[in-house]
């Protein structure tokens, strides 16, 4: 029996890295620290995988790959995506793939963060790393998130109850405000709630700037409201804010995904500069996918731009909405697809599943899924973080190097990537 | 018995994601994918019960749902995300942003005659 310690658990943004792991006769025995997604997870990380094939007829993973660089090479506009739950090393490779096909590249934060992204790009986020959040911030806010049931482990390790060096008294010592539309395990965890209309976080953002920067709010008799929430209400949040030694607000879905998407996140961007006038405050994403944040870092260094990239003209251009997944899929202007580490079958709307399953597609996941019964070409891969290694950025930046616990037949994405990108080069070059 | 109107709002719950991670053809994730929460208030106006069976209507589509009163605003319905939802989106809105209206999809809900299974209903993550 041998027990691995600080292992990094790879399903969500938190990427916690402090989880224990029994292994004997390379078999998974017990997963300790995880919180129920991460240890289902890691136990389960080698169960259900796919069985290598090419039009359902099983085949070698060898034969798998072939077929993929074949139909990625005669393939005049193919689509590369996913991305948001493999390795920075494997997310490398994919943009090579792109630039070499001149396809398309794009990443699950397309349909997901990606208007906070884009936001960034705009106005850029003062952030910090969750380390710091637990030794330094006495104000903490969450707005439109949930993590109690999406991050399970956040409150704990980073941003509530942890006692730190600057915050001795863990949870007491520290403010909570919770803004969401509906009451939710998180918001019950917080000192003040704020229960919002939906589709207000544009109006909302902007009264909490002007209320920090000292501007007088007036309102119409009986009206003054923002978001349904009386503005003495904000007026004690925006106090809070100026007040605290140490603030960060941590946003989610809710901000993202509101109406108006991108602008949103730029007005809370804008909100957290504001705040750093009076004090030290911060701002940050609460990713979902482990390595989404890689994804975006990854492309952003090789592509200059985070998401939404198309290689047509052999340099790389971003339009988001032209050159997002779905709209693309929508035009049917796709005609062959590599998805990589994530399940379209399960989480995109039921058009686009239909689309793609007319098309050449070349799945690698370590599970068998929704996609997989429809891909053309199925190639199973080795789990991250449990039978490969490699690098996943935290939600805050933070790259942190995974541990391979136990050995898997098959090879890792990284691997059959760069196995398939020297057959198309090769394909080019014959 | 009558339908009503409201937003969708998908979401994800702790059930969901546990379930997901350990198998996609698991009893458990396709339950729990297809509660939907949802204010009493509103469960009454459609003359129906906690656990009731019914259909879930968007402009691209529609799924049979198991409603589950739960503490939300009115006028607001909370599906997990998952392959049940995806029917009632479409790529082809998505206002030029290339995401969907995942937390604001106009829908109607109205009450199936048939009975829910039971292994459906009371598993909601709250
Ligand atoms: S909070 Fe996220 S990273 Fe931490 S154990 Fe749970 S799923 Fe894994």
């Amino acid at each position: 029996m041998t027990v691995h310690k600080n292992v990094v658990c790879t399903f969500c943004g938190c990427l916690c890295d402090d989880i224990e792991v029994e292994v004997e006769d390379n078999t998974i025995k017990s997963v300790k620290k995880a919180c129920a997604i991460g240890k289902n997870k890691i136990m389960h990380a080698i169960t259900e995988p796919p069985t290598p094939s090419v039009n359902g007829t099983k085949t070698s993973i060898d034969a798998a790959v072939t077929e993929a660089a074949r139909i990625l090479s005669k393939a005049r506009n193919p689509l590369i995506y996913g991305l948001s739950s493999t390795t920075s090393e494997a997310q490398r490779e994919l943009v090579e793939i792109a630039e070499i096909t001149r396809g398309n590249l794009d990443n699950c934060s397309s349909y997901c963060h990606g208007p906070g992204v884009l936001a960034r790009q705009q106005t850029g986020l003062v952030s910090c790393s969750l380390g710091e959040i637990k030794n330094r911030a006495d104000l903490v806010i969450y707005w439109g998130c949930n993590p109690v049931e999406s991050h399970m482990r956040h409150l704990s390790r980073y941003s509530l109850q942890p006692k730190g060096l600057y915050t001795p008294e863990g949870r007491k010592g520290r403010k909570v405000i919770a803004i969401d539309i509906r009451p939710t395990p998180t918001t019950k965890r917080a000192d003040v709630f704020l229960q919002v209309s939906p589709g207000h976080t544009f109006e909302i953002a902007s009264a909490l700037r002007a209320l920090i920067q000292g501007e007088p709010l007036e309102f119409p008799e009986g009206q003054d409201t923002v978001g349904d929430v009386p503005i003495d209400s904000w007026r004690k949040v925006a106090d809070m804010i100026k007040g605290c030694k140490y603030g960060v607000l941590h946003f989610g879905l809710g901000v993202t995904q509101c109406r108006n998407s991108d602008i949103n996140v730029e007005q809370v961007a804008r909100l957290v500069q504001d705040a750093n006038r009076h004090t030290r405050f911060y701002g940050v994403a609460m990713r979902g996918h482990g390595n989404v944040n890689g994804a975006n870092q990854v492309m952003t260094w090789l592509t200059g731009y985070p998401l939404c990239v198309n290689f047509s003209k052999g340099y790389p251009r971003h339009n988001p909405g032209e050159y997002s997944t779905l709209p693309m899929l929508a035009r049917k202007d796709i005609d062959a697809a590599l998805i990589v580490a994530t399940d379209p079958g399960a989480h995109l709307p039921k058009d686009a599943v239909d689309f793609l399953k007319t098309i050449p597609t070349i799945h690698l996941d370590p599970h068998r899924n929704l996609t997989t019964p429809w891909s053309s070409v199925v190639i199973p891969v080795a789990p991250v973080g449990v039978a490969a290694t490699g690098t996943f950025y935290r939600m805050d930046n933070v790259p942190l190097r995974l541990k391979k616990l136990v050995d898997s037949p098959f090879p890792s994405d990284e691997e059959v990537l760069k196995t398939m990108k020297e057959k198309i080069v090769y394909a080019a070059n014959s | 018995m009558s339908s009503i109107q409201g937003l969708l709002v998908t979401v994800r719950t702790a059930k969901q994601g546990s379930a997901m991670v350990s198998s996609k053809h698991g009893e458990l994730y396709s339950s729990e994918i297809k509660i939907l929460r949802i204010h009493p208030d509103d469960l009454s106006a459609m003359g129906a019960k906690d656990g009731q069976a019914a259909m879930l209507t968007s402009q691209h589509g529609e799924v049979r749902i198991t409603c589950k009163g739960a503490d939300v605003p009115r006028g607001l319905f909370f599906l997990p995300l998952g392959p049940v939802a995806n029917v009632l989106f479409s790529v082809t809105s998505t206002e030029e942003s290339g995401v969907p209206n995942w937390k604001r999809l106009k829908v109607s809900l109205a009450p199936c005659d048939e009975r829910p299974e039971p292994r459906n209903s009371g598993q909601g993550a709250d």
